[in-house]
């Protein structure tokens, strides 16, 4: 129906440094209203003007959902990656106007459970401050188990602790402490629901042993955001609008179809929402998948690629835009 | 200036009318002289003033009316109304959503006063000024969904979205046109849409599905759907059927215009913002035919669609008994001129 959500006006209120990596970023509304209400595991896609360029990244929502007169983002600082963090980390100051979406979930809580299970690793510990803070103040049953790299990696761990006492448990890679993940999934009440957000490895090591001990896969809910990833640039044509377009080494198929003028429909930026699915006219050359949106047979028959994370390398390309 | 609202029934002696004013506001359906299924889902946006689409949220003249037989319908039968254990939150979202928007459309004639979690909401056509907590149940005469849809126009159906699907798990229904909550709660997109021919073969499900699971928050969407309703009878669930289903061999030349009613739908979609469930408000308009005819365009346009709708469909909306002698009828008030394009009257 049409491009996106609807967008919000909003001004940096605050910028708090939280660890060597994370920063946190408020935003209030540039009107003083209220921000729309959210549920627990919402992201907004936040626009970054940086010069020439438009970056749309999503993060996920950190407040709690009962306090709506700002939204909190934590971002980690990526050295390597196409440059939205360092943005984030480098040029958004207190008081800076932008224009950020209207808060989407597809990592909703389940609310029919008896007992939530979470488990982060790293940044993915932002979308389980939010469901925690609507869980405890429902009353909710959960437990969250939080692996980190270092004491001072891991960001607001101290912060849960207080919050919510032995229904945290911590895990630091230095000291060598590793969740019994086998036990913790054998030893769930009935009725329990499992989430997982963090790396692509340990995401798919906690849902590979969930399905071989037993759960369910609609028990089973995880976060899976990827980032596009740079990589060799290449040209497209956009037979719809009649366009050819080069897509830069740091630049994704997505955004570069954007800068052309065209604007197909998105919401997670991420190859999980399946809105910018495009389909392929012709191709020579090589796809590089990145997504969790499309099947594998999709993936191999080379009709469909999902612009916001996949690339191509090869002669040509041609796309039904 | 606000508001009159009718005395009136739904039931028994059926003293049902639609003012002049809403005559012209009723939502008619047909853009053109003909009907056949399309995909009709546009953006929820506040149309022109005096439709029924100037608030998002529309109350009109048979709102105490229509209030009136939604408790009669709920004391006899209130499994019409039903929130499976996980959908409270989804209620108080409903709540929330009903209550703003009556607010804001009618500010003469409702008041929400929020102050934190405490909150005072001021019904004045039914008498009502309560102060509750927003999350404390325990501070509602009923639960939220009930509370609040006890008091607002129209069916609601709050769907839960889990597994990539839709799931109706909560709702008041006592508006509607020939199926049951009671006999739907709990069941899936595809299971509660199981009865609709040929639609599925067409893959019309899955492609509404994708687009109902992402209705975003803040873009609220509408389709307009029809059908007919012999008396005005708001409601004719499968409950009832031994009620109202008879009725429809009663039609005659002479009461034509008395009896048979035009029911529309206005159907819309809202995500929910706490529990990201969706809300399916189904508000139904009646018109009856000698209403409907004082729009002349209105008359020739009916007439062509009923006379040269497939059989099927005439099936399927249960027209075909009555169908002949209506449009009989319709026919004198068609002299074959051409009508203006879009819905409203000339």
């Amino acid at each position: 129906m049409s491009t996106g959500t609807t967008k919000l006006d909003v001004v940096v209120s605050d910028v708090v440094p939280v660890n060597e990596l994370v920063t946190r970023f408020h935003f209030r509304r540039r009107d003083g209203g209220l921000l729309p209400t959210f549920s627990g595991g919402a992201h907004v896609v936040v626009e970054m003007r940086d010069g020439e360029r438009t970056r749309l990244n999503p993060y996920s929502l950190m407040g709690s959902p009962l306090d709506t007169r700002e939204y909190t983002i934590s971002v980690r600082r990526d050295d390597v990656g196409r440059g939205g963090s360092l943005f984030m980390h480098r040029s958004v100051k207190p008081g800076l106007e932008m224009v950020i979406s209207y808060p989407v979930n597809l990592f909703s809580l389940d609310l029919r459970a008896k007992k939530h299970l979470m488990l982060a690793g790293g940044i993915g510990i932002t979308p389980f401050m939010a469901q925690t803070a609507q869980l405890a103040g429902e009353g909710g049953n959960f437990e969250l188990h939080y692996t980190c790299r270092t004491a001072s990696l891991g960001t607001y761990a101290d912060v849960l602790q207080q919050r919510y006492n032995r229904r945290i448990r911590l895990y630091h890679d230095d000291r060598e402490e590793r969740i019994d993940l086998d036990r913790l999934l054998s030893t769930q009440p009935l009725g329990t629901h499992l989430y997982v957000c963090g790396p692509a490895g340990m995401i798919n090591w906690v849902r590979d042993r969930a399905a071989s001990l037993g759960w369910p896969p609609e028990t089973v809910h995880y976060e899976h955001f990827a980032a596009p990833q740079p990589g060799l640039p290449f040209d497209v044509t956009l037979a719809v609008s009649g366009k050819t377009i080069h897509v830069g080494e740091q630049q994704s198929l997505l955004e570069a179809i954007e800068a052309a003028g065209v604007d197909p429909p998105y919401l997670c930026r991420g190859g999980v929402c399946g809105q910018c699915e495009t389909n392929v006219i012709s191709s020579d050359g090589k796809f590089i998948h990145n997504d969790h949106w499309l099947s594998e047979e999709d993936h191999r028959s080379g009709c469909k690629i999902m612009p916001c994370v996949s690339r191509f390398e090869g002669k040509s390309l041609v796309l039904e835009r | 200036m606000g508001i009159t609202f009718r005395k009136e029934t739904f039931r028994d002696d059926f003293t049902f009318k639609n003012s002049p004013e809403h005559i012209r506001r009723f939502p008619f359906p047909f853009h053109e002289d003909s009907y056949m299924y399309a995909v009709n889902i546009e953006p929820h946006v506040v149309g022109p003033k005096g439709s029924v689409l100037e608030n998002l949220i529309d109350v009109d003249e048979h709102y105490v009316a229509e209030m009136q037989d939604r408790a009669l319908v709920l004391a006899e039968d209130p499994l019409r109304c039903q929130s499976l254990p996980h959908m409270t939150l989804a209620g108080w979202d409903l709540l929330e959503l009903l209550m703003e928007q009556q607010a804001l459309g009618y500010p003469e004639h409702f008041t929400l006063e929020r102050n934190g979690d405490r909150w005072r909401w001021i019904n004045r056509p039914l008498g009502i000024d309560d102060t509750f907590t927003f999350g404390d149940t325990s501070t509602l005469p009923y639960g939220p969904m009930e509370y609040i849809t006890r008091q607002s126009q129209g069916d609601f159906c709050i769907l839960d979205q889990r597994d990539g699907n839709l799931w109706m798990d909560a709702g008041m229904v006592t508006t509607q046109a020939d199926w049951s909550l009671d006999f739907d709660i709990g069941m899936n997109f595809f299971e509660w849409h199981a009865p609709v021919p040929l639609a599925h073969e067409k893959g019309i499900f899955v492609r509404a599905l994708k687009f109902l699971t992402n209705i975003q928050q803040g873009k609220p969407a509408r389709r307009l759907n029809w059908t007919m309703t012999i008396n005005p009878r708001l409601d004719t669930s499968p409950e009832n059927y031994h009620k109202w289903g008879p009725d429809r061999a009663t039609v005659t030349p002479e009461n034509v215009g008395d009896k048979v009613h035009l029911r529309v739908e206005l159907q819309s979609f809202w995500r929910l913002p706490r529990s990201n469930g969706i809300v399916f408000p189904i508000r139904c308009y009646l018109i009856k035919m000698d209403e409907l005819v004082t729009q002349p365009k209105w008359a020739r346009r009916l007439h062509r669609v009923i006379r040269d709708l497939p059989e099927e469909l005439a099936t399927y909306k249960g027209l075909t008994r009555y169908r002949p002698t209506l449009v009989e009828w319709l026919s004198k008030l068609d002299d074959g001129s051409a009508t203006s394009p879009g819905f409203g009257p000339d």
